[in-house]
């Protein structure tokens, strides 16, 4: 059996598109300086759009920073957006910007989705959001994320390709779903 | 069946670049992980790497010293540890080809190469836990985590020190 999420998701504490009732809940551990993840974010908005209200989206951070220099910058970058609430404004920025991650580039984001510049590199600069950061990572660790991106349906880690089809028809069968 | 938990680990001593060697005695009084990988370069084998490299301040907590095995030549490693900015030492299992990996009962005579196995070793030197994976499979952290809590107390983590160690 593929390991289970061992950190439920929560609605205060998570970064959820969807509804909180959605039967499918799709749980992406992620590095925004993975060039896989690059490549599965069209593909999860894709399916956001086939399977509707019936999928909430959780996005947690797993960077892996010794092979990837600016992801760790990147996530904490996402998670000063998210306390002012654009997270995913910022998740969509970096993800379709992956080859400019660097500080000053993502400054230039940060403007870019309305966020105070002063305050958000103050955040990044003081690494108030490390912690966060570091409890996704752990929480991925220790429910078998073992490198990016790892997928987990309704608590159940995926083990199949990323591709629309494969995570089309794996939804489909995901445990507890109702047709 | 890999060496089971309540064995001595049997010591070794094993060349990790060209001009140096470290031996299991050496890190007697502290915890050892011992990752038994089949080979530098394969993709599973990195991701793994990898992944353990990201994971070692959580080791450090443990004062866990993590050293991956495999039957490698040592310039190999030098050229995959650099590549992959490995910051935990690769031990060359060369010469006796797989040595070690047969002491720990680890290794494929079939395939030339040892399985992907894990043993966590306490402060004495005795097994106390092991796992082999599935040769194509990527085992994780997990269990070496839970292994490490089963009998050594954990520090305090720092946060922003673990995560932005000078280096990076």
């Amino acid at each position: 059996m593929p390991p289970r999420l061992t950190l439920p998701v929560n609605e205060k504490r998570d970064h959820i598109l969807g509804r909180p009732d959605a039967p499918i809940t799709l749980v992406e551990y992620g590095d925004f300086e993975c060039p896989h993840c690059g490549a599965a974010y069209p593909v999860v908005e894709q399916l956001r759009k086939e399977v509707g209200s019936r999928l909430r989206f959780v996005y947690r951070h797993f960077p892996m920073t010794q092979i990837h220099p600016h992801a760790e910058l990147a996530a904490e970058a996402a998670e000063a957006a998210g306390s002012h609430r654009k997270f995913w404004q910022m998740h969509d920025m970096l993800f379709t910007h992956q080859d400019a991650l660097d500080e000053a580039h993502i400054a230039d984001y940060a403007v870019e989705i309305g966020l105070a510049l002063k305050p958000f590199l103050g955040a990044l600069a003081s690494h108030v959001h490390a912690a966060r950061v570091r409890e996704d990572f752990m929480s991925g660790a220790r429910s078998g994320v073992n490198g990016t991106p790892t997928f987990f349906i309704n608590d159940v880690r995926y083990d199949g390709p990323s591709d629309l089809d494969s995570l089309l028809d794996a939804v489909d069968v995901a445990p507890g779903i109702r047709r | 069946m890999p060496l089971s938990p309540g064995t001595v680990a049997p010591d070794f001593s094993l060349p990790t670049t060209p001009d140096q060697r470290v031996s299991l005695q050496d890190f007697r009084g502290h915890p050892v992980i011992l990752a038994f990988y089949p080979a530098d370069w394969s993709p599973v084998c990195g991701d793994q790497m990898a992944l353990y490299n990201e994971l070692l301040p959580e080791f450090q907590r443990f004062h866990a010293a993590l050293l991956g095995i495999s039957v490698d030549g040592p310039w190999c490693h030098v050229a995959f540890s650099k590549d992959r900015k490995l910051r935990f030492p690769l031990l060359s299992d060369f010469e006796p080809k797989g040595a070690v990996a047969k002491s720990y009962s680890a290794y494929r005579n079939q395939d030339g190469f040892s399985e992907r196995a894990l043993f966590v070793i306490d402060a004495k030197g005795v097994i106390r836990w092991s796992y082999v994976s599935p040769v194509g499979v990527n085992p994780g952290a997990e269990g070496i985590l839970t292994a490490l809590e089963s009998f050594a107390s954990p520090q305090e983590i720092d946060h922003a020190a673990a995560t932005h160690a000078p280096g990076q």
